[in-house]
């Protein structure tokens, strides 16, 4: 038995969030060289752990030993020092500056001394051979492929005498031979004695590249196993196997007629080809992987970008729309992924938040009645059970879950048909969850046509009535999930949605 | 669980009252503390003290004594003395005459009457004039045998600052900046900034002028033609304002360069308007006319200032388009995707401040009866700090229409007070600024005792 310490151990690692556990007692080792792929749903709590190892965040309970010294990671800086680094997938290069100068951006010592642009180029050639790139350490990083970027932050790291490298999702952005480079690199510096923990959703990758295999799900952790003993399946029911049956409420709506049709809806490389319908009363599904074309498809049906080619029509009729108020006016809304930054004015009421898509109702002769603003609003706080202390209350001052409602509630008041749901119930406490479900429950029953895109496979799969998975833009496949015999399984989707190369046939597209 | 009935806003309390109104808190202590410091003896000179004299002598030494009045010769002083005079004569008193002028002229009238052997039991005059050296007793003893006393109003103390006239100037010269803080205002909300106001407001003034003299008919022009003239200076100006609009909407242009830039077109517009001339002189006599009216001593531009005051704050908190710009302001992306139409809001925001700057330039233009292409010159930072010490944010979303009045107002009070304590030009700057500072830290650290950081995820 060696008796050398391990790299980095984390032990009993808890983080909560206002009303949400992101992390709840998480441990974890890392030996020398290395590769330890972490695994988990979106909000699993992967992006809180790694962001705590990188001081992001501070933890409220649990220690870090690295090389068997307990020790403290209050910043960044701490965690570089330590020799951690985290490559984020926002890289943190600034592109107007050159490849060397990124490299050593923040090492300079003193502020005043002169840096030798000869041995910052030739520290820099150094560094990027280490892992065998031959980049011009004088181009601008904005001039860069993203795949060169990478490698300039991989050697920005090298270049901290990194001990400890997270890798977040690395090969997202990465076409399938720039990520084969990337998979070369990871192996050179396991073999330089690295220890890496690397995230991604790519199972693929995983069998690929990883020694250990570690699983987290709602910030537990739910198993560390040498790769060779986990499979496909069992991965994948680690990381989405939990009980539906008390979770969801049961669906009793009855699809109707056509709604919404979509028809060849093409922007860039972002959405390519995408056809699908939705109908009276239906929940459909969208399920895929971070990056898939999901959220880009949603803000096309609702005009908040304008799609390249191809055709959507609302109730028979082809819409043109170029804004999303006309949008709203025709009935659809969207209901951001991103609240905070998106769905709602954080610094004001919430009462205002509510009511602003809703002014033409709330006004006579060109004056606002804010009494009939506050009655409506009072009507919906009842109707959706959404707790405030008062309407003069700013929205950032609410829970995940009452911004949501508040959010739904405008949408409600706007007299929308078509709801597009951006991830529901992300960052959304349990509670809470179960009333948005109901929500959308009786919203479909009321006849309303409605597209819920999640990332979260419990709940597509209970909420659905049918599912479509999409990949790099592009539908994989449309999946029926009424029929009560035939159940569509979470490996059905991941399977769609994780699969390196195109299905083998691309399931028929159904109306 | 049931949702509990949205309770309405805690009436009143002194956090709240900090909140929403500390600034009027801190212009009403500003007023305290410079009134405080100029407490003076006042010597009343008016008709009113005119008429309280003579009801004094009349108590105190009847209706017996033969009364000379002396006073200087001014509009006022004639006044005053025709104030005793017919105050005296209707209460019976005896009054030998009135001497208005120098001391000379008051000791000659003197010695007329003693002369034709008529005598002064008073002489009835006010503090300027009671100071003269040929009013003293010696020197009255030397050409009446019988004593003669002289009376004036009875002095007090009160701070001049605090004075209808003073108060009244403070507003009047502080119109033109506070209306032009209303459209600032509106921009500085949707997290704008137009610097061009104050050479928009020189713009105004000279197409005024040029426009009158050049096609109006000069002179001649009568109140139709005037109003014409107004309505082109402003239409120019609320042409550039959508000028800086569509650059900052359509091309993406960031509203301090926008405005940078059109600011310099229109300085030099004025130049080359004014045909290189300092001065474009407006003879038309309608215009002044108008810029004197005034409703109980009230000036009319003090009047409009008030009309347009009172419109902003309806239009910013009962209308659609008010919403529209706090909206814009605070979450740009999230007011689009809830249905505002963002562009037209900015653009409408950026033609109301140029809107507002003509207003302020046609003023300037009745006031001085010039088009000045060197008017307003600074005048859109002076904007710029009433607006951010009435407690609008430069970080968008936030700020009150009267705020930016009670900014405003705090600004005219500060330079006001600073003149009457007589402090120089160059200290005034320095401390001028360093309020400023010090309202704007004021109101962060407000902010973050009221509204302690919410942590986020």
């Amino acid at each position: 038995m060696s008796v050398t310490p391990p790299l980095l151990q984390i032990k009993g690692l808890t983080k909560s969030y206002p009303g949400v556990r992101a992390l709840s007692d998480v441990s974890l080792t890392l030996a020398c060289g290395e590769v330890l792929a972490l695994l988990g749903e979106n909000g699993a709590g992967k992006s809180t752990l790694i962001k705590t190892l990188g001081g992001v965040h501070q933890s409220d309970s649990g220690s870090f030993i690295v090389d068997g010294d307990r020790v403290m990671i209050a910043n960044p800086r701490d965690a570089r020092r330590l020799g951690i680094s985290v490559i984020y997938q926002e890289f943190t290069l600034i592109p107007t500056l050159k490849v060397r100068e990124n490299i050593f951006l923040g090492h300079e010592r003193q502020w005043l001394k002169p840096i030798s642009q000869k041995t910052e180029r030739k520290r820099a050639m150094a560094l990027l051979k280490r892992i065998g790139s031959e980049i011009n350490p004088d181009k601008l990083c904005g001039e860069l492929s993203v795949a060169d970027q990478q490698i300039v932050e991989i050697a920005k790291a090298l270049a901290l005498n990194t001990q400890i490298m997270v890798m977040d999702e690395p090969s997202a952005a990465l076409s399938p031979r720039e990520a084969e480079g990337l998979f070369a690199i990871v192996e050179e510096l396991r073999s330089q004695g690295i220890g890496i923990i690397y995230i991604t959703h790519r199972l693929n990758e995983v069998e690929q590249l990883a020694d250990r295999i570690m699983i987290l799900r709602d910030g537990e952790h739910i198993t560390t196993q040498p790769a060779v003993d986990l499979s496909r399946d069992q991965i994948i029911e680690n990381m989405v196997g939990r009980s539906l049956e008390e979770e969801y409420p049961p669906r009793r709506s009855v699809v109707g007629k056509p709604r919404l049709q979509v028809d060849r809806l093409t922007r860039g490389t972002d959405v390519k080809n995408v056809t699908f319908t939705v109908h009276r009363g239906e929940v459909l599904g969208i399920a895929g992987l971070v990056g898939a074309g999901r959220t880009e498809v949603a803000r096309m049906l609702f005009a908040a970008d304008t799609p390249d080619t191809g055709t959507i029509t609302l109730d028979g009729v082809v819409l043109n729309l170029n804004s999303p108020r006309q949008a709203i006016a025709a009935g659809i809304c969207l209901l951001t992924e991103d609240r905070k930054s998106q769905g709602l004015i954080l610094t004001q009421s919430t009462q205002h938040n509510f009511g602003l898509p809703n002014l033409a109702d709330f006004s006579s002769k060109g004056m606002l009645v804010h009494r009939r603003e506050q009655n409506r609003f009072q009507h919906y706080c009842d109707a959706l059970n959404i707790r405030i202390s008062d309407a003069q209350q700013r929205a950032e001052t609410l829970s995940g879950g009452n911004q949501q409602k508040v959010v739904l509630a405008k949408w409600l008041q706007s007299n929308a048909e078509v709801i597009i749901f951006d991830e529901p119930t992300r960052g959304i406490d349990v509670g809470a969850r179960y009333e948005i479900y109901q929500l959308l429950n009786e919203l479909s029953e009321q006849g309303k046509a409605i597209i819920m895109i999640s990332s979260d496979l419990p709940e597509v799969l209970a909420m659905s009535d049918r599912i479509i998975v999409m990949r790099e833009g592009q539908l994989m496949g449309v999946l029926d999930n009424s029929s009560s015999t035939q159940k569509v399984t979470p490996e059905d989707i991941m399977r769609y949605a994780t699969s390196a190369q195109s299905l083998e046939q691309p399931m028929a597209v159904q109306s | 669980m049931t949702a509990p009935k949205i309770t309405p806003i805690r009436k009143w309390s002194l956090k709240k009252l900090i909140v929403d109104h500390g600034m009027l808190l801190v212009l009403l202590l500003l007023c305290t503390a410079i009134s405080a410091l100029t407490v003076t003896d006042i010597h009343p000179e008016g008709p009113a003290a005119g008429r309280q004299l003579a009801q004094l002598a009349l108590q105190k030494y009847g209706t017996e004594p033969k009364v000379l009045i002396v006073v200087r010769d001014t509009e006022a002083d004639r006044e005053f003395a025709k104030a005793i005079n017919d105050e005296l004569v209707a209460g019976g008193g005896n009054v030998v005459g009135t001497a208005s002028g120098t001391p000379r002229h008051a000791i000659e009238q003197l010695t007329r009457i003693l002369d034709v052997g008529d005598a002064v039991d008073i002489i009835a005059t006010h503090q300027f004039a009671s100071q003269w050296e040929v009013l003293n007793r010696s020197r009255l003893a030397k050409v009446s045998e019988k004593p003669i006393k002289v009376i004036r109003p009875p002095s007090y103390r009160w701070p001049s600052f605090l004075t209808k006239n003073n108060l009244l100037s403070i507003l009047n010269q502080n119109v033109p900046i506070a209306i032009m803080a209303i459209g600032m205002t509106l921009v500085i909300i949707t997290a704008g900034i137009d610097l061009s106001v104050g050479s928009l407001m020189a713009l105004a003034a000279v197409v005024t002028a040029v426009s009158l003299r050049d096609y109006l008919g000069d002179a001649d022009a009568h109140g139709g033609s005037v109003a014409l003239a107004f309505g082109i200076a402003m239409l120019v100006c609320a042409g550039v304002g959508a000028v800086a609009g569509l650059l900052i909407t359509v091309f993406k242009i960031p509203p301090f360069v926008a405005t940078l830039g059109l600011m310099m077109v229109a300085r030099g517009a004025c130049y080359i308007l004014a045909g290189g001339a300092d001065a474009v002189k407006i003879d038309a006599p309608t215009i002044s006319s108008l810029y004197d009216a005034s409703v109980l001593g009230v000036s009319s531009q003090i009047l409009l200032m008030v009309v347009l005051f009172i419109t902003a704050h309806v239009v910013m908190t009962h209308t659609p388009f008010g919403r529209y710009v706090y909206a814009v302001g605070g979450n740009v992306s999230a007011a689009r995707l809830s249905g505002v139409p963002v562009m037209a809001v900015l653009i409408t925001v950026y033609i109301v401040c140029g809107l507002c700057a003509g207003i302020a330039g046609v003023l300037d233009a009745s006031h001085f009866l010039t088009g000045r292409p060197k008017a307003g010159e600074f005048y859109e930072l002076q904007v710029i700090a009433a607006v951010v010490v009435g407690g609008t944010s430069l970080m968008g979303g936030e700020g009150k229409i009267f705020g930016t009045l009670i900014g405003a107002l705090i600004l005219g009070v500060i330079q006001n007070g600073l003149n009457m304590a007589g402090v120089d030009s160059y200290r005034q700057m320095v401390i001028y600024g360093a309020l400023i500072l010090v309202a704007v830290v004021v109101d962060q650290l407000k902010k973050k005792v009221i509204n302690p950081s919410i942590v986020s995820q």
